[in-house]
């Protein structure tokens, strides 16, 4: 988002052009996001208290995706954190909890621009991801969370609902995500396991 | 196919999520010790057909490091444990003593 004070260079844009492809399940990429990495230790009571109060929620559960006021908030790591809110947000987001962790020893870094965003719609969206990560989509239920690959590239990945899902990766790989997810979709691809 | 339960995320990882890490336990020998030590810590490797232990890393989830302690020869896999250790917890060695009584592994037994 455009800094006060600083002229805008181009407009904001998504790493597909917001691109879609409708086959027995829906793929599109997300409008802009706001996204938030934030590493230090969860099991830490600073890191605790300093999410909670900027956030609204608290750090969520090994592999699972807490919903706060302003966005969601996804367990990465037991040291990192994925925050995801509106992308005008970000940036105030961070000061906010740059703020509140104070002298705790993290970092927090807003890496909107350099991710890549995916939703699958579909009562066949588990299937779409079953056939390109290693993942056992049984164990997979509304409100995990999981990082894995998806054919050649590293992503991580969270269940919106049990009928659609939530892609991120790296904004360089986005054209190969969006690819292999439209051919796995494809009407006529169907394996009929979900 | 290798299955490997990720002990810091708890996720059942398949072996392409993980990066291989080599053999576990491994002493390094640095600068003023001896050359023989130093040879070992750089070359001399285990090579069992049996129980073995490994380093793991779980690249494509939370990227932590951690170790597994299996069966070269079935596969089996008799558990994993974090990577700040020297040597396997106590609980890993007696569920390897139950299916494999007698296993000797370098020091451990």
């Amino acid at each position: 988002m455009m800094q006060k004070g600083l002229s805008k260079m181009s407009n904001i844009q998504t790493a597909m052009n917001g691109a879609r492809a409708t086959g027995y399940v829906d793929v599109s990429e997300a409008p802009v996001t706001g996204m938030i990495t934030l590493r230090g230790d969860l099991a830490d009571a600073g890191v605790q208290k300093a999410v909670k109060s900027v956030m609204g929620a608290g750090v969520p559960a090994t592999l699972t995706v807490t919903d706060a006021d302003a966005g969601q908030i996804l367990w990465m790591s037991p040291d990192e954190l994925m925050i995801v809110c509106a992308y005008d947000q970000a940036d105030q987001m961070v000061s906010d909890l740059i703020a509140a962790l104070g002298d705790t020893h993290s970092m927090v870094m807003n890496v909107s621009d350099a991710r890549a965003v995916f939703d699958l719609n579909g009562s066949a969206t588990s299937e779409i991801i079953a056939k390109l990560a290693p993942i056992d989509m049984k164990s997979m239920p509304a409100g995990t969370v999981r990082r894995t690959r998806f054919a050649q590239i590293p992503a991580a990945f969270w269940m919106t609902s049990n009928d659609s899902a939530r892609i991120i990766c790296f904004r360089s790989v986005g054209e190969y995500m969006f690819n292999q997810l439209r051919n796995s979709a494809q009407a006529g691809f169907e394996v009929g396991d979900w | 196919m290798l299955l490997l339960e990720c002990p810091y995320c708890g996720a059942k990882c398949e072996e392409t999520e993980l990066s291989p890490g080599g053999e576990a336990h491994i002493k390094r020998y640095g600068p003023g010790s001896s050359d023989q030590d130093f040879e070992a810590y750089l070359f001399m490797r285990e090579n069992p057909k049996g129980v073995h232990f490994e380093r793991w890393r779980h690249v494509y989830g939370c990227g932590k490091w951690f170790h597994a302690a299996r069966c070269t020869q079935s596969l089996e896999v008799f558990g994993t444990y974090a990577a700040q250790t020297f040597e396997p917890p106590q609980e890993i060695k007696d569920k390897i003593s139950a299916k494999r009584p007698g296993w000797s592994w370098r020091d451990f037994s």
